[in-house]
């Protein structure tokens, strides 16, 4: 079990590097540098200027090296490998934001609080809402099959994996607007509340339950669905032939077994969510990292989008692998394959 | 057992064959009949199709060398009329006898229905496209990797790991932005090449699981056995066997493909202005929901419509064709 974790936790390296080499490529393939597209022309010896303070002027793979592991190209003193660099956790210069470095932009933040900390709370609020809504949900639903109950859960969980997330938020703001309109209480919908709990807890509630939507609704019908198929199992039956109530059942044999598919399924979800958390951003006007990775492509801030890239990559992968372990927990043949 | 003299003579018995026999397609087509979600959603999808395909007459325009003249939509998508803007839904005329706007105009007084239609085209378009890309590339690497089996395989399943690991929306917004925004054709061309190029994965993985399993039977072996090359049974024998899932796969993943190009419309990156695309008269509703509600309604209407239609047509397919999965995922 050790070696598996720490089998999965030393892929991270490689799929990183490929990340950030790929990802690094891209934006210098991306036409028109981050100098160019001002509304004013800029004389070439400014420019030159520019690039030079930027090393934008050196071979891609000499620039490569230098945002990975920082001024060592220049000093070329030993002590200095990593200080500047990707790999002392230094995300490099902002070409948008002069004089503010990238770690700056999303770490710190300023007036609100740090953009990705804002984006974590909500992601870690929707899989709260996902998981604490979805599971029950489902469970109730397979264990009461075909009553009114399951049909009624199952038809909203339909709806809410067909319609996609960010028309749900949209459909959420016209419903505050109409309260407004027609002076009835309603939930503050732009900006984000750091006042109090009552303040945050209002401001952070739609943009949480939207995007949580889709991923209640997907986890309560694969809960469901793997719930009756585990019900139906031999082993069950002789659990409950032994004369164990049923809830010693559901919750000492099945429910373990039922959430493999669940957990198998919650990698890509969260994927989603983070991808998915843009739009939500955006239409909620979230201070969120989401905002700030639009912007910085049409502004052609490289460090910015890399950085953008970058977090989210490490997120994707470290979720993946507690994904893994919690799955490789949760059903012993996969430890053991490995 | 005991065993006495039959009272009456045995006569032979005579059965009465005229049903045809039965194959695995007709049987999956009757049990999909059955199911009216499926049925419903797949007579939609059609008219959506059918719709958006006869918007205007292109096609005739193109061979007849004229613009096109707008067929099933009233109006054109960038018919602009300003005395007309910012209308809501109606059933009366329009001015000057023209048909009603059914779903109100936008700021520049374009009929918002027809732009729906018309709209209508990049999503189906996406959809298309995107699963053919998805296919061929799925397809060939699943095949590969699923029919070798092995330390091959493990190793393209390790390439696949890798990939999954990419945030693809970010990603695909990377592509697109590298690519350029270019008008018409080459827009959808771009999109679909990046959400392709983010998306097979899942295809390969099905591809190769079914290999996987396939691989071992008695008519894999028997054509082996008759000097059968390794083409030969992938592209004769695996892949038709496969075909089940497949189908269901690129059906649910339609509403996929179309969620990312509305997503990547919205933020400003999918077919630029003047065509219209859900994802951009989202955005532009959005910008005007207090004033014009309308203008964000219809839109975010009509993709869930496709979305769920497509979502209950691949649940249908899925049960029909493969019954013990039934009431379940």
């Amino acid at each position: 079990m050790a070696i598996y974790i720490i089998r999965r936790f030393l892929w991270m390296v490689p799929v990183l590097l490929m990340v950030t080499v790929i990802v690094f490529g891209a934006t210098k393939l991306v036409p028109g540098g981050p100098f160019s597209t001002e509304g004013r022309p800029m004389s070439p010896e400014i420019r030159a200027n520019f690039e030079a303070r930027y090393h934008l002027d050196e071979p891609t793979w000499k620039q490569y090296i230098r945002y990975m592991v920082g001024d060592i190209v220049d000093t070329g003193n030993i002590r200095d490998f990593g200080r500047n660099g990707l790999l002392g956790f230094d995300l490099g210069p902002s070409y948008k934001y002069r004089g503010r470095t990238i770690n700056n932009v999303l770490f710190d933040g300023g007036v609100v609080k740090a953009a990705v900390s804002v984006s974590a709370q909500l992601g870690t609020l929707a899989v709260l809402i996902a998981v604490g809504i979805g599971i029950p949900l489902g469970i109730i639903s397979a264990l009461k099959q075909n009553t009114f109950i399951d049909y009624v859960a199952m038809f909203f969980a339909m709806l809410g994996v067909s319609i996609p997330n960010f028309v749900v938020g949209l459909m959420f703001i016209l419903a505050m607007l109409w309260l407004n309109q027609h002076d009835l209480p309603a939930l503050p919908l732009a900006r984000w509340g750091t006042k109090n709990f009552g303040d945050w807890l209002s401001h952070m509630i739609l943009p949480a339950i939207t995007l949580g939507t889709g991923g209640t609704a997907l986890i309560a019908r694969l809960t469901r669905a793997s719930m009756l198929e585990v019900i139906r199992q031999d082993y069950i039956r002789t659990a409950r032939a032994k004369g164990l109530r049923d809830r010693a059942v559901i919750v000492g044999h099945a429910l373990k077994n039922s959430l493999i598919p669940v957990t198998t399924v919650l990698g890509p979800l969260m994927a989603a969510w983070l991808t998915g958390s843009f739009i939500i951003e955006t239409i909620f006007s979230v201070p969120g990292i989401g905002r700030f990775f639009v912007s910085s492509i049409s502004d052609r801030d490289y460090t910015l989008i890399m950085g953008t890239i970058l977090v989210y990559a490490v997120l994707l992968v470290f979720m993946n692998i507690l994904v893994d372990i919690s799955y490789a927990f949760l059903d012993p043949r996969i430890r053991l394959e490995d | 057992m005991v065993s006495r003299e039959r009272a009456t003579p045995l006569r032979p018995v005579e059965f009465d064959i005229t049903r045809p026999p039965e194959s695995l397609w007709r049987d999956a087509w009757r049990r999909l009949l059955r199911n009216r979600a499926a049925v419903v959603s797949g007579i939609f999808a059609i008219i959506v199709v059918v719709a958006v395909i006869f918007a205007d007459d292109g096609l005739i325009a193109w061979a007849f060398n004229r613009p096109a003249r707008p067929l099933l939509a009233p109006y054109g998508f960038k018919e602009v009329d300003f005395d007309n803007t910012r209308a809501s839904p109606s059933l009366q005329r329009a001015a000057e006898g023209g048909f009603p706007h059914l779903m109100g105009t936008d700021k520049f007084g374009r009929d918002v229905f027809s732009r729906i239609i018309y709209g209508g085209r990049i999503s189906i378009a996406i959809g298309v496209f995107g699963s053919l890309v998805i296919m061929i590339f799925g397809l060939a690497y699943g095949s590969i990797s699923g029919y070798l089996g092995g330390r091959a395989d493990a190793l393209m399943m390790r390439f696949v790991d890798i990939m999954y690991a990419f945030p693809t929306l970010l990603f695909i917004i990377l592509l697109m932005v590298i690519l350029g925004s270019t008008a018409g054709f080459a827009a959808i061309r771009n999109m679909v090449l990046g959400i392709g190029l983010v998306s097979w994965m899942g295809m390969a993985r099905l591809v190769r699981g079914q290999f996987l399993s396939l691989r071992e039977k008695e008519f894999v072996e028997a054509a082996r056995m008759i000097g059968a090359r390794d083409v030969t049974i992938i592209t004769r024998h695996l892949l038709p066997n496969s075909l089940g899932p497949i189908i269901v796969a690129v059906t649910l993943g339609i509403p996929n493909l179309i969620m990312f190009e509305a997503t990547l419309s919205f933020i400003g990156l999918g077919v630029p202005p003047p065509f219209p695309s859900w994802g951009q008269m989202l955005n532009e509703g959005w910008r005007a929901i207090r004033a014009d509600p309308h203008l964000i309604f219809f839109p975010a209407l009509m993709l869930s419509l496709v979305m769920m239609a497509f979502n209950f047509l691949g649940d249908g397919l899925r049960d029909a064709l493969d019954p013990q999965m039934r009431g379940t995922m």
